[in-house]
C-alpha cells in the first residue's frame, strides 16, 4: 500500500524541491547549466549560495509580469465562456431521458479520448486565411475579404474553450444529476418562474458543480502551453509559454525554475480551493 | 420526474455539440482530399486515399508512433497496478496517517499545468543522474516515469469512486467467512472493480499517447514521440498526413469507447439480473 505513496513522494514531491533549488542557482554555461547551491570553501566550511537573481529579474522585467496577469486574465475569461456553454449542456443531459443521457455524454467524452493537439490543430484548418470558415463566408458572400483569424487572441480562446469544455461539463453533470427536480416543480407549483427557480435553486444546489468544473478549467489553463503557440501567435505571451522558451530556447534552467515556482504558488490556493470542493461533493454523495 | 427539455436548453445542446464535432468533422472530410492546400476541396481529385499511403509509408511517424506506443503500454499497466493500490488505501482505508497527504499528491497532478510537472521532472532526473547516475540519459524509461506519474492520478480517482459506490459487505462477509484480506482483494475486490480497472487502462495509455510538453521535457535524443513529431510538423502549417493520423485515432477511439460502453451497459444488466 506504501508503493503509490512512495511513488509520488520521489517522483512529485522532491521535484519540487529541486526547482526550488535551482531557482536559487546561477546560470552558468555547462551541462546542466546551473551552479551547485552549496560548495565548500577552505578544507571545512560549506558554504550556501542564494541567488535572488532570477527573481529579482522576473520582477524587474516587464515581460514576466505581463504575462503572469495576461495568462489569469485569459484562464478566467475562457473558464466564463466554458460555464456559459457548459452549463446548459450539462445541465440538459442531466434533465434528459436516462438512455439519451447515456448517448450524450459519450458524445461529450469522446472528444476528451481525442489528442488535444490534434483537436486544436484541427483549429488551424478552420481559422487560417484560406480556412474553411473564411471560405464558407466567402462563397456566400457575407465577406469579400478573408477575416484574420488565427494568430490572434480570438483563435487562442476558441482553442482553450474548446479544448477544456469536457472537463467542465463533466463534473457540473455529475453534481447535477444528483439534484431532486421534484425541488424545482414544487418552486413552480408555489408560483415560481422557471427562471427564478433556477436561479433560486438549481443554481445554489450546483454551486460545487461549477467550482470543481471550473477550477478543473481554471488551473490547467494558467499554464498553458501548446494551444497559446500553436493558436496564439508570436504576441500571445502566457506564462507557460515563457517558460518554455526559458528553458529550451534560452537553457536558463534557473530562470525557468523560478518562473515554474511563482507560478505553483499562484495555484496552489486553487488546487487547496478544488480539494476542499471535491471532499465537500464526495462527503454529499455518501 | 419529467424529461420535457426547454427550446433555450436544446438549442444550447445543439450548438454545444456543433462546436464540439464541427473541427473534428473538418479533420476527417479533409483527410480524404487531394489538394495540397489541405483546406482547398479539390472535387476533381477528391476523394482519395493518397495521404493515407503517405502517412502509413512515413518512416518518421511511423518510428515516433512505435516509442509512444511502448510508453503509452508499460505506463498504463504500471499506472493501474499503482493507482489501484492508491485508490484501494483511500476508499477502504478513511482513516490512515497521512490520508489528506495522499489525497492531496493525487488530486494535485490532475490540475498541475503541465510545464511544471514536467520541468520538475527532468530536474529530478538530471539531479539524480548526477548523484547515483541513474537514468543515464533520458529516453523511454524516464518519460514512461513520468507518464506513470500523472497517469495514476486519475486511475486512483477512477478506482476510488467506484470503490465508494458499493459497500463493504461482501468483502465483510468473504473474512467472516475466514478469508484472508489478500484473498478478499483478488476473489472479491477486483472482479467488481474490473470495469474501473480497464477503464483506468485506457485512459492511462490515452494520456501517455497525447502527451506533448512532460514528453518533450524527460524525452532524450531519438525518442521522439508521436506528438512531438506533430507538434513539429503542426508548427510549420497544416498537413494532409496530420488529418489522416486524426482520422485514424479518432476511429480507434470511437470504436473502443462505444465497444467498453456496450460491454459495461451490458455487464451491468447481468449484475442486476444475478442480484
Amino acid at each position: 500500500m506504501a508503493l503509490p505513496y512512495l511513488w509520488l513522494l520521489l517522483f512529485f514531491v522532491v521535484p519540487f524541491v529541486i526547482v526550488l533549488k535551482i531557482s536559487f542557482s546561477d546560470i552558468d554555461l555547462a551541462i546542466p547549466p546551473y551552479k551547485p547551491l552549496l560548495e565548500w570553501v577552505g578544507k571545512h566550511s560549506l558554504a550556501i549560495k542564494l541567488n535572488f537573481d532570477n527573481y529579482a529579474f522576473l520582477f524587474t522585467d516587464a515581460l514576466y509580469l505581463h504575462a503572469f496577469a495576461n495568462s489569469i486574465k485569459v484562464a478566467f475569461l475562457s473558464t466564463l465562456m466554458c460555464l456559459v456553454i457548459g452549463y446548459p449542456m450539462a445541465y440538459g443531459i442531466a434533465r434528459a431521458k436516462p438512455a439519451a443521457r447515456n448517448v450524450l455524454l459519450l458524445l461529450v467524452i469522446l472528444p476528451f479520448w481525442t489528442s488535444l493537439l490534434l483537436r486544436v490543430y484541427a483549429w488551424i484548418g478552420l481559422l487560417k486565411a484560406n480556412g474553411v470558415i473564411n471560405n464558407v463566408l466567402l462563397s456566400l458572400g457575407i465577406i469579400h475579404e478573408p477575416l484574420t483569424m488565427l494568430y490572434t487572441p480570438f483563435a487562442m480562446y476558441v482553442g482553450i474553450v474548446y479544448s477544456y469544455l469536457p472537463f467542465l461539463i463533466l463534473p457540473l453533470y455529475a453534481n447535477l444529476e444528483k439534484m431532486d427536480w421534484q425541488l424545482l416543480e414544487a418552486a413552480e407549483d408555489l408560483g415560481c418562474r422557471p427562471w427564478q427557480a433556477f436561479y433560486k435553486i438549481t443554481l445554489p444546489l450546483s454551486r460545487n458543480g461549477i467550482l470543481a468544473g471550473s477550477m478543473l478549467v481554471f488551473i490547467p489553463a494558467v499554464g498553458e502551453f501548446v494551444i497559446p503557440a500553436l493558436l496564439g501567435g508570436p504576441n500571445a505571451l502566457m506564462i507557460g509559454r515563457v517558460l518554455w522558451d526559458e528553458f529550451f530556447s534560452n537553457r536558463a534552467w534557473p530562470v525557468a525554475s523560478a518562473v515554474a515556482i511563482l507560478l505553483l504558488i499562484l495555484l496552489v490556493p486553487f488546487m487547496m480551493w478544488y480539494q476542499s470542493v471535491q471532499a465537500r461533493e464526495s462527503a454529499g454523495a455518501r | 420526474m419529467n424529461y420535457r427539455s426547454s427550446f433555450f436548453i436544446l438549442t444550447c445542446i445543439g450548438f454545444g455539440f456543433a462546436f464540439l464535432y464541427i473541427p473534428i468533422l473538418s479533420m476527417v472530410v479533409f483527410s480524404f482530399n487531394a489538394s495540397k492546400l489541405v483546406t482547398v476541396w479539390d472535387g476533381a481529385h477528391s476523394p482519395t486515399l493518397k495521404w493515407y499511403y503517405a502517412l502509413l509509408n512515413n518512416e518518421e511517424i511511423l518510428d515516433a508512433a512505435w516509442i509512444s506506443l511502448k510508453v503509452a503500454v508499460i505506463n498504463a499497466t504500471g499506472s493501474v497496478i499503482l493507482g489501484t493500490l492508491a485508490g484501494f488505501g483511500l476508499a477502504r482505508f478513511s482513516q490512515f496517517r497521512g490520508r489528506f497527504t495522499l489525497n492531496a499528491m493525487t488530486t494535485a497532478p490532475l490540475v498541475m499545468p503541465e510545464v511544471i510537472t514536467g520541468l520538475s521532472l527532468l530536474l529530478l532526473f538530471v539531479a539524480l543522474e548526477q548523484l547515483i547516475g541513474w537514468p543515464a540519459g533520458r529516453g523511454i524509461t524516464t518519460m514512461t516515469i513520468s507518464h506513470m506519474t500523472f497517469s495514476m492520478a486519475y486511475v486512483t480517482v477512477i478506482i476510488n469512486s467506484r470503490l465508494s459506490s458499493f459497500d463493504t459487505a461482501l468483502e465483510e462477509a468473504a473474512m467472516d467467512l475466514g478469508a484472508r484480506p489478500v484473498k478478499v482483494f483478488f476473489v472479491i475486490t477486483l472482479p467488481i472493480i474490473f470495469p474501473a480497472i480497464l477503464s483506468g487502462w485506457l485512459l492511462a495509455f490515452t494520456l501517455s499517447w497525447d502527451d506533448l510538453v512532460i514528453s518533450s521535457f524527460t524525452s532524450g535524443p531519438g525518442s521522439s514521440t508521436l506528438p512531438m513529431v506533430v507538434f513539429s510538423k503542426v508548427r510549420l502549417g497544416v498537413s494532409p498526413e496530420i488529418n489522416v493520423l486524426a482520422t485514424l485515432t479518432l476511429t480507434v477511439v470511437t470504436t473502443m469507447i462505444v465497444g467498453v460502453s456496450i460491454w459495461m451497459a451490458r455487464r451491468a444488466k447481468l449484475d442486476k439480473a444475478a442480484v
